[in-house]
């Protein structure tokens, strides 16, 4: 029983660095732009297309393609900002809305018409190793996604609390007039969220690569999960989402085990209710980094 | 050094202020009195560019401010402390020093500026590690005025440094801001506290419902019987 219980939080722990990697983005770009990006997913989905496309072709390996993804997201991102979001900014809600909604849906139906809705996988020679410990079971993929996803949200902490331009994304999200008065450029930093938000989305698509299958509507699962962390960990914090995206991971893997294979969701939704019944403004109060 | 002529600008359709003509030489102290919603904040968010003018010109050392963008017009020396403080508040106090010198004028003199605001305000040298939301209002108000330091600027805009703060809080803003002047910075005071800001200018103009009724020298405003009635309690 203790071994199972610690085998569905090992798994959750693991699926749960992705989804930080997401919710991170997506709180990001919240906390500096304002705006709610509902195509966050599909970057992951690009990002899992770029690994796959490079896998297939040039046989490079999925992690290692995470220095072509990264790249290419964070152009596409400050692309994205430059040309269409900054076209929206300043006016209601309600354009910036249907903007990311639409292209979430336009993303999504290029790639059906593009890649069709197959499922596709890589198959690389550790997909299927494990470590054995004691009598757990820890996929060696998983735990290469889960270490370098940490490792990566570490260095846009190190980012955001050590250069003037990560400072300057900070200063802008807490008071946006106030920090243009410090000199700072609201569309350069803003440009810089998108990169790096979409860049890490790119990052969680290549690291799923060596486990999960790649498919038009595969965004869709990690952009719930990262809302919910998003919410559960206060809008626009980066330590928030990370720890609620981890608890999330944990909570659906517990909903699998204990509950039945299809109620992960339910346990996560749960947890999602009751936090914002009980704290309304997330698990980390009214309080944003 | 900075000139603002016949200036207007708006919220929407509702005007703010309404032909403002103003100026402050190079080193001067001066001040820009008047009642709550006289438009003080706004003649200053206009010199910063934070509100666009809807009438008028504005010129800095020669340069025409209308069409630059705030983080420009930072960038050409003016410091502009906003009105309520107005810290990053999950910024502890060094991090917002510091980011008072994110302009490239300003960043490779920050150290510098730094042991000097820290100086001038020993206080925030104590606290350099708090958050600054966590801070008391006339500590946030020290910061606020360091932050603007941090810029190297050649104009120093105040808005409203005594906005409650107890009256202790309230002599040392007064006695550092003197300190400043006395550096060599140009200010522009926004008060409603006149009697206050008399005792630190030279200049003053009053602005009421968006328009300039007075101006003159401290002796001169003082001195005036509608300026001792409205605003000094005489
Ligand atoms: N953000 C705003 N939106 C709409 N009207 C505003 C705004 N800020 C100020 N006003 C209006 O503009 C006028 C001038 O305000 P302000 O410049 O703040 O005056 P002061 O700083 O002298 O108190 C007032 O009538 C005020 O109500
Ligand atoms: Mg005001």
């Amino acid at each position: 029983m203790l071994e199972i219980l610690a085998q569905a939080v090992i798994n959750g722990l693991l699926i749960g660095g992705i989804y930080a990697l997401v919710s991170i983005g997506v709180t990001l770009i919240f906390g500096v732009v304002k705006i709610v990006n509902f195509a966050q997913g599909e970057f992951v989905m690009i990002g899992m297309y770029i690994s796959f496309f490079l896998a297939t072709q040039f046989g490079i390996d999925p992690i290692v393609s995470l220095a072509v993804s990264m790249p290419v997201l964070f152009v596409i991102g400050v692309l994205i900002q430059h040309f269409l979001i900054r076209r929206v900014l300043g006016l209601n809600d309600l354009p910036q809305i249907f903007l990311t909604f639409a292209l979430s849906l336009l993303i999504v139906n290029l790639s059906l018409m593009l890649f069709t809705a197959n499922y596709r996988t890589v198959h690389t020679w550790y997909s299927d190793e494990a470590f054995r410990v004691g009598g757990l079971y820890i996929p060696v993929a998983k735990l290469v996604a889960f270490v370098l996803a940490m490792i990566l949200s570490g260095a846009l902490w190190i980012f955001l609390h050590t250069t003037d331009l990560g400072k300057a994304m900070r200063a802008a999200s807490q008071n946006r007039d106030v920090a243009q008065l410090m000199g700072i450029n609201p569309n350069r930093v803003f440009a810089v969220a998108l990169g790096i938000a979409l860049a890490l989305a790119g990052a969680a698509g290549s690291l799923l690569m060596p486990f999960y299958p790649a498919y038009p509507l595969v965004g869709q699962v990690f952009v719930l999960m990262a809302f919910v962390a998003v919410v559960l960990g206060t809008l626009g914090n980066v330590i928030g989402a990370l720890i609620a995206s981890l608890l999330m991971g944990v909570a659906e893997s517990l909903g699998i085990q204990f509950i039945g294979a299809d109620s992960g969701l339910i346990v996560v939704f749960m947890l999602l209710l009751i936090t914002l019944a009980l704290r309304p403004s997330g698990l980390a109060g009214g309080r944003r980094r | 050094m900075i000139e603002l002529s016949d200036v207007s600008a708006s919220y929407g359709n509702v005007p703010a202020i309404n032909g403002v003509t103003i100026n402050v030489g190079e080193g001067e102290a001066v001040g820009l009195l008047g009642a709550n919603g006289a438009g003080k904040s706004t003649t200053l968010r206009a010199i910063s560019g934070l509100v666009k003018l809807t009438s008028g010109a504005i010129t800095f050392l020669g340069v025409d401010l209308a069409s630059l963008p705030p983080h420009k017009i930072t960038e050409l020396g003016i410091a502009h402390v906003p009105e309520g403080r107005q810290v990053f508040p999950e910024m502890t106090v060094n991090e917002n020093l510091e980011i008072g010198s994110y302009a490239p004028r300003a960043k490779a003199d920050r150290a510098s500026s730094l042991d000097l605001v820290y100086s001038i305000f020993p206080r925030l040298a104590e606290r350099r590690k708090q958050l600054a939301g966590t801070m008391s209002g006339g500590e946030q108000q020290m910061l606020a005025v360091g932050r603007g330091l941090m810029l190297k600027p050649r104009l120093l805009m105040l808005d409203e440094p005594s906005l409650g703060l107890a009256p202790v809080m309230c002599d040392v803003t007064f006695e550092k801001v003197a300190e400043i002047h006395k550096m060599g910075t140009a200010i522009l005071l926004v008060e409603q506290n006149v009697s206050r800001a008399l005792t630190l200018v030279q200049r003053a103009y009053v602005l009421e419902s968006g328009k300039v009724i007075l101006d003159g020298t401290t002796a001169q405003l003082a001195g005036n019987k509608q300026v001792q009635a409205a605003y000094l309690g005489i």
